[in-house]
């Protein structure tokens, strides 16, 4: 009756914002009474697995099938589900992502229980069992008390605030029956850029927006990104104008991030872009208009040209590493 | 092909948020309503997927009749007929349930929707009604292609893509740019009108969660201005004061 955590692997290690969920379950298990298990599907060593002791887990079920190398929902789904049914678990936990979203959802309808995703804190056991969650997009929650017999929560970063222990978990051999319906999909191509940091799991992100004046200026801004080991986004107009890719659009329509920190350089703040970071810690805000709506959203703020400011910006990271 | 379009209908994205009846309803006074504009895209690409190889669009809707005005609007973008399942839905599990049993009844090829609404923002709905109804589910898909049943789709993963090919019925989650949003024109509007709009009524669902109540975030501290001739002293400040770096 173990609280499960599904986590997600990237390079055999368990991503931070999964360790993020195995402290927030294994929070829970304390809560409960009971202890809490990991489930990570895919290849990684008997040593990284075990380092989930260290956010609090006992034990961690390694389905490393080769099969499942590849990132699929549809399986892994099915593998979580079996999990559960072998463990008893009534609470299931995962971090807010694309993929598990579509897990959890998929294992919910297996298991006939609820999925509440978007979770930012920690549930209340007492009379009932209540949980919280951001709504319109960051800019309300809504307080849910959760009636089925299990419970899948999605947990957003930031959660909860981890502590690491110097504990190890037991890693055991996971061995679910894979199906050929998990295998619906056939993966033709896969373009990923491995070197980037990614945007949900960076701590510090370097945004850049109309203001940044073309694809050929972004050099002052990639390069304060490097000086603080941050990830880069850009706004929505950014990425329609093609100046930056896709993926690295942040706000309504694109991705939500909440890092610790923030720095928007040259964005003015519309309100669809303000939705995808309003989860962040510490805003900063460069931009040369007095009156761009963002400064409201900010927490420390200069009125100044990017071009200018970006560099002695980085120049003073670096001079005080 | 027949497609089956599932929309929200959802405050717009400037909407001011504020609740009412001790913080348990939203406040809907002076609220512009749109279709969830995740939804819109797959509606889009719907449209245009009839356009190259016909076919028929139903638009879905779990909803009360205050919707109505974004169905209409569905089926003068290009949308042939509608379902409006006529209810309160209750959480992601509830409209799940009741998208699945009106596909049961119907048999489509396709079934997209945004990735998310807007308002809830769970994203779970696509995979919940995979499941239900036993089929394939993928979500942010970002490009669409159908090709002798089959369908080939671009989902966007962390950092990048991956291209998929997979056989129909699928269920999809939607998002930009699958295909430019439509505004619909005269003709649209007018053939819109008599468009036939089913109105059924929900099946029951197990209660699963109960609303407690809403609350908004902190009001926001005042930002702190820096002058631009001493921008270096941000880093200190971020060190020091705020602790992040």
């Amino acid at each position: 009756m173990s609280v499960l955590i599904f986590v997600e692997l990237d390079n055999g290690t368990i991503k931070k914002t999964s360790q993020e969920a195995i402290f927030y379950g294994a929070k829970v298990a304390d809560m409960l009474q009971t202890s809490a298990t990991v489930l990570a599907i895919g290849q990684a060593s008997e040593e990284a697995l075990s380092s989930a002791g260290k956010f609090g887990a006992a034990k961690v079920l390694h389905a490393a099938d080769d099969k499942l190398n590849h990132e699929n929902s549809l399986a892994y789904a099915d593998v979580l589900t079996q999990a559960v049914q072998q463990e008893g678990s009534k609470v299931v936990v995962m971090a807010k992502s694309g993929l598990g979203d579509a897990v959890a959802a998929r294992s919910a309808a297996k298991l006939k229980a609820s999925v509440v995703s978007g979770v930012t804190d920690l549930p209340e056991v007492t009379g009932g069992f209540k949980v919280k969650r951001g709504i319109y997009t960051g800019k309300a929650f809504a307080t849910v008390e959760v009636k089925s017999d299990i419970k899948v929560l999605v947990v957003k970063k930031n959660a909860v605030e981890v502590a690491e222990n110097d504990g190890n978990a037991q890693v055991e051999s996971f061995s679910p029956t894979l199906r050929d319906s998990d295998f619906a999909a056939t993966v033709k191509e896969v373009q990923k850029a491995s070197s980037e940091l990614s945007l949900t799991e960076a701590d510090i992100i370097v945004s850049g927006g109309r203001g940044m004046k073309g694809p050929e200026n972004w050099d002052p801004l990639v390069d304060l990104a490097n000086a603080l080991g941050a990830a880069t986004g850009c706004s929505k107009p950014v990425s329609d104008l093609d100046w930056r890719p896709h993926h690295e659009h942040i706000g309504q329509t694109g991705i939500k991030v909440a890092p610790n920190l923030y720095i928007a350089c040259g964005i003015s703040g519309a309100i669809q872009h303000l939705a995808g970071v309003n989860g962040s810690k510490c805003i900063v805000v460069i931009n040369k208009d007095p009156e761009a709506p963002f400064f409201k959203a900010a927490d420390y703020g200069i009125v100044g040209d990017v071009f200018d400011v970006l560099p002695r910006l980085t120049k003073a990271v670096e001079a005080t590493k | 092909m027949k497609i089956l379009v599932c929309i929200t209908n959802v405050p717009d994205t400037t909407a001011k948020i504020s609740f009412t009846d001790n913080n348990t309803k939203f406040n809907k006074a002076g609220v512009q309503y749109i279709i969830g504009p995740y939804d819109d895209y797959a509606l889009a690409r719907a449209v245009e997927l009839k356009e190259a190889q016909g076919g028929t669009i139903t638009v879905l809707h779990v909803g009360e009749a205050d919707s109505d005005p974004q169905i209409r609007k569905a089926l003068a973008i290009g949308a042939d007929d509608a379902i409006r399942v006529n209810t309160e839905p209750a959480d992601s599990y509830y409209v799940a349930t009741q998208i699945a049993h009106i596909a049961q009844q119907n048999s489509y090829d396709l079934i997209l929707m945004g990735r998310e609404s807007i308002d809830f923002n769970s994203g779970v709905v696509h995979g919940l009604v995979g499941e239900m109804l036993g089929i394939p589910s993928f979500s942010p898909v970002m490009k669409l292609d159908i090709k002798d049943g089959k369908a080939e789709f671009a989902r966007e993963i962390d950092g990048g893509k991956e291209y998929l090919e997979a056989t129909l019925p699928l269920v999809l989650g939607c998002q930009e740019p699958i295909a430019e949003w439509k505004i619909p024109n005269m003709r649209g509007i007018m053939t819109a009108r008599t468009k036939p709009l089913q109105v059924v009524e929900p099946v029951s669902v197990d209660d699963m969660t109960s609303l407690e109540s809403y609350s908004l975030p902190a009001p926001k501290g005042e930002c702190k201005m820096i002058p631009v001739e001493e921008a270096e002293k941000l880093i200190t400040l971020l060190r020091t004061e705020a602790k992040v770096l």
